[in-house]
């Protein structure tokens, strides 16, 4: 088993490392379904969030995440810290390490900010999101997600609709269901769209309904409403008509395509609300399986040996 | 398991095995008088064939339906810390409440006793069982905690340098339990 002591992004890990988070994720799971949600694996462990960028979600599953599995956690949100004050990346993180920390999870606006940490300090890293490189366990939950509707990752159509261009979750999205052997596709207007990004081996379309044709998944990103001061499409509304979701639009791809979203949605521009609450949505199970995906890579990360 | 291991002696061979396990069943069913409340759970891996198997054999006998569940103890181990490269974990499966139920654990060897204290926490986190036996295949001693079996297959002394194989069918392709050993 080869032992990774950094999660950064999925662009360099294996197959087999991937499939070892997923099936261990698949334990995980079971935990966090029982009335007791809790077991002594990191007892003893420190898992510190360090987060540049506001954050529910991501931070609360991975604070909830190292909770189930007994560590000790520390929240740091560069608001209400020595950041503010004008501390580096540098010593804000070789000071949370001296006072004995064995996971630092970071999102940071700038990408490669986690890549550095790991130069920084001996504690594990975690990529909670880097600006718009990478956001692993995100990837990873949507793997985990995926395979456990559909059974399995190889041959399916999976579609990734939006801002292509400032999403770490679709690089991240890209990297994984193509070495799990799926075939991907993006979408979105061509201002969101980079001009590289067929070189990943993704099929690029600026029309959603040949996008999603025969589709097995559609991935909706969230569409940030401050890019449209940006100039980078001309209203809501034509966003909304253009590249939403809706019914019939879900209609196009296979009758039983699952609908996914990184959240938080945007209900009424990139999906409709029929859409969101439809059967064919799994959103609110992504997050349940984002408590397991982060169990599994902290479990793998700091359980063993001297972390 | 180091290749250098050579087989020393065979203590079980299949028609060992059945019969130990069938008397094992016999013995649930007598020491429990009868089998209400009866749930076994089998600890990862090779628990759970036996655990499966015990069941069948208790059906054949009371002609009662005894569920098995499946117990991963990885997450409750105490030597996490001190292990180079963290063990798969499998799947934990327990389709039934443990509360107020007569819990039997199956494994197939007990050794130093700590694989059974981690996986009596385990069934703990799951609830309150009215009571907890053990069953094994092998006792092959060596206890490092005051844990003892109460349904045991075969006892077998043996040296801290051995090691105690036992293959299943239905895992290994193969039935026996073995002592293997250097030279």
């Amino acid at each position: 088993m080869v032992q990774k002591k950094n999660l950064i992004g999925l662009e360099h890990i294996d197959v087999h490392e991937i499939e070892l988070i997923l099936d261990t994720a698949v334990a995980m799971k079971e935990i966090v379904s029982r009335p007791v949600r809790k077991v002594p694996t990191l007892r003893g462990r420190t898992i510190t969030n360090l987060f540049y960028e506001p954050s529910t979600r991501t931070r609360t599953s991975f604070e909830l995440a190292a909770k189930f599995l007994n560590a000790d956690v520390i929240n740091i949100s560069s608001s209400a810290s020595s950041v503010v004050k004008g501390e580096c990346l540098k010593d804000t993180a070789r000071t949370i390490e001296a006072m004995g920390t064995d996971v630092v999870i970071i999102r940071h606006p700038m990408a490669g900010a986690a890549n550095l940490l790991t130069g920084w300090i001996g504690a594990s890293v975690v990529n909670a999101g880097d600006g718009a490189h990478e956001h692993p366990t995100q990837g990873l939950l949507d793997l985990f997600t995926i395979r456990e509707k559909k059974g399995v990752l190889n041959g399916l159509k999976i579609v990734i609709v939006g801002d292509i261009l400032h999403s770490r979750v679709a690089r991240s999205n890209i990297w994984g269901f193509l070495k799990m052997g799926a075939s991907v596709s993006v979408c979105g207007p061509a201002t969101m769209l980079p001009a590289d990004i067929g070189r990943t081996g993704a099929a690029v379309y600026c029309n959603i309904n040949e996008a999603i044709k025969d589709a097995d998944v559609i991935i909706m990103l969230r569409i940030q409403l401050e890019r449209q001061k940006a100039g980078l499409f001309p209203s809501l509304r034509e966003y909304a008509r253009l590249f939403g979701l809706n019914r019939e639009r879900l209609s196009l791809a296979k009758k039983d395509a699952l609908v996914m979203h990184p959240g938080p949605m945007n209900r009424g521009i990139e999906i409709s609300g029929e859409v969101a609450d439809s059967l064919q949505s799994v959103i609110n199970e992504q997050v349940t399986n984002g408590v397991a995906v982060r169990m599994a890579v902290l479990y793998l990360l700091a359980g063993g040996g001297d972390a | 398991m180091s290749e250098k291991m050579r087989q020393k002696a065979q203590i079980l061979d299949k028609e060992g095995i059945r019969r130990v396990l069938v008397r094992i069943a016999h013995e649930i069913i007598e020491r429990n008088k009868g089998t209400e409340k009866i749930a076994l759970i089998g600890i990862q891996r090779r628990g759970v064939p036996l655990a499966n198997r015990l069941s069948g054999y208790i059906r054949e006998i009371e002609n009662k339906e005894i569920p098995v569940g499946v117990l991963d103890i990885t997450l409750y181990r105490d030597d996490l810390t001190t292990l180079a490269h963290q063990p798969i974990l499998r799947r934990t499966e327990v389709p039934f409440p443990v509360k107020n139920q007569k819990i039997i654990l199956v494994d197939d060897v007990i050794y130093t006793g700590r694989t059974i204290r981690a996986a009596m926490d385990a069934i703990m986190d799951l609830g309150r069982p009215n009571i907890i036996q053990l069953a094994v295949l092998v006792d092959r001693g060596h206890r490092e905690l005051p844990i003892r079996a109460d349904y045991i297959g075969k006892s077998t002394p043996t040296s801290g340098k051995e090691i105690v194989a036992v293959r299943l069918q239905e895992i290994d392709g193969q039935e026996g339990v073995f002592i293997l050993g250097e030279g």
